[in-house]
């Protein structure tokens, strides 16, 4: 089953929607709580990730009975390094976006630590596309 | 729904704890002692505040706060305790494992009965509730626990006894033993904010149903951090705004604040409270309630789950409740689980008709399954 969301870059105030509503879907079904709640952190985080870094991009959410696969699709920047990228506290969100209590440095690290799998392809000055698969 | 007036003849003591909304029913002229004497008239032998219990509770939650996982949210409300069991599992064992001031102070009376050596057949505990979900709290209470209390009394049914009373100027004949120990604090702490105000921390008061789904689900998101104390009550204005109080919720809260107004932020039983009884009790885990919506086997819910995503872009989507369901999104769900039909829907219904597909008699019938028989009809005459 799939859902798909926009996501539009900058549009704090929808920011969380896919996982509020990917949570709402994974409720419904049953799904173990502790499972859903590593599903919403990690979504929500790559979600915010795309308001704060990206223009735009797109969630698809493909649920089945093993689990959840997560695709993020965004055009935007890129990210130059990932290694860095992937360094607890390393954040390059802009002083705007750290006022509002984002771009604290944990988003790639915290998705990681919540997936059981997960796969960054990245292009800079074209976009990233996230891959994220949480099993049941 | 029941409620246990009449068992109270049964007993030689008949407590009614009353708590502080009950009074803030009337209008601030009607003394308090008069609504005591006509209580005790109508057939208890003592009145207690309910409330009274709320000073060394108050205690136990900074103590329990100590070393309890944060952020502590308030065991008060038996609605709030519900939802989170329900819909917010993974925040069960956040919920505080003290017992809210009914209880506690239902206990002291009943140690004081015991320690005068009165039998248990001869006493019965009972509660004045503002609110349905404090009578599953009492008759059914989470985590093991055993409550004190003998029955429960709905508050909008003796309100009528007791206001009828007042009213008629009944004269009164029977004497009865008044508890009204009470401190400003106890006074106020149905009320919206007055139970984290005095908790130590950052602390947050949530009141009203919608607001409380949506701070929950954030906080279950984990969007919400640094938080140690919460406040959260079901009804908009805590329990001035129960579904069984009857009037209006600002002026019932606003009658509790002009109470509180005239007593002192300390009471005389507080020491003796601190000596009987406690909020601390052996509660056993408080255990999710998993309520499924489609079927067990994930397979089959979600291929129901999808029909139902397709049967919502059917429906027309203006959510217009003459099915029966609050909106199209709940009969696509209804529809997939057997409870209802897509004939349900009155705009379908109407569609199928002009395809002559089914006549008129039917989607009568349909609609007075739905909503009875007879029910347009005597409409249409007045």
């Amino acid at each position: 089953m799939r859902f798909e969301y926009k996501v539009e870059g900058g549009d704090f105030t929808q920011a969380g929607y896919a996982a509020s509503q990917v949570k709402k879907s994974l409720k419904q079904l049953g799904v173990d709580s502790s499972v859903i709640k590593r599903v919403v952190v990690a979504l929500y985080e790559a979600e915010v990730n795309i308001v704060a870094h990206a223009y735009r991009g797109v969630i698809y959410a493909d649920i089945e009975s093993s689990g959840i696969k997560l695709k993020l699709v965004d055009e935007g920047p890129g990210i130059p390094d990932i290694t860095r990228a992937m360094t607890k506290g390393f954040s390059t969100a802009s002083p705007a976006v750290r006022e509002m209590g984002f771009g604290a440095g944990m988003g790639l690290p915290n998705i990681s630590e919540n997936a059981d799998s997960l796969l960054i392809e990245t292009e800079v000055g074209k976009g990233t596309t996230l891959n994220i698969e949480i099993r049941f | 729904m029941d409620d246990d007036f009449k068992q109270i003849f049964e007993f030689k003591h008949r407590v009614l704890l009353v708590p502080s909304v009950f009074f803030a029913q009337f209008k601030d002229s009607i003394q308090r002692n008069t609504i005591c004497q006509i209580i005790g008239e109508l057939g208890f032998t003592e009145v207690c505040a309910v409330e009274q219990s709320v000073d060394t509770l108050l205690n136990e939650i900074n103590d329990y706060l100590e070393t309890a996982q944060k952020p502590v949210i308030s065991s008060f409300c038996p609605a709030v305790i519900r939802l989170i069991q329900v819909r917010f599992p993974s925040l069960v064992d956040n919920i505080m494992k003290l017992l809210p001031p009914i209880e506690i102070t239902a206990q002291y009376y009943k140690k004081r009965f015991e320690k005068e050596g009165i039998a248990e057949s001869e006493y019965g505990i009972f509660y004045l509730t503002p609110c349905i979900a404090k009578i599953a709290a009492v008759k059914s209470p989470v985590g093991g626990y055993t409550s004190p209390i003998t029955g429960v009394i709905n508050m909008d049914f003796f309100f009528n006894k007791v206001y009828l009373a007042y009213k008629q100027r009944l004269p009164i004949t029977k004497s009865i033993i008044i508890n009204g120990e009470l401190s400003s604090k106890g006074v106020l702490f149905p009320t919206t904010g007055q139970e984290s105000a005095h908790v130590k921390g950052r602390t947050l008061a949530i009141d009203g149903m919608k607001n409380v789904i949506d701070f929950l689900e954030m906080l279950e998101n984990e969007e919400i951090d640094n938080v140690d104390f919460l406040e959260i009550r079901a009804c908009d204005e805590s329990c001035a705004g129960g579904i069984l109080s009857h009037r209006n919720r600002f002026l019932t809260a606003e009658s509790m604040k002009n109470f509180a107004k005239t007593v002192p932020d300390t009471h005389n039983l507080i020491e003796d409270y601190k000596r009987s009884c406690s909020a601390v009790v052996h509660m056993d885990k408080i255990e999710p309630r998993s309520m499924v919506k489609y079927d067990r086997d994930i397979e089959v819910a979600i291929k129901k789950m999808e029909s139902a995503r397709r049967l919502k872009k059917i429906l027309p989507g203006i959510d217009c409740g003459a099915c029966g369901a609050p909106s199209c999104e709940a009969l696509a769900e209804d529809i997939v689980r057997d409870q209802a039909q897509i004939n349900s829907c009155i705009f379908l219904r109407t569609i199928f008709e002009k395809r002559g597909e089914i006549s008129l008699e039917d989607t009568i019938k349909i609609m007075e399954s739905i909503w009875g028989e007879e029910r347009f009809d005597k409409n249409e005459k007045e």
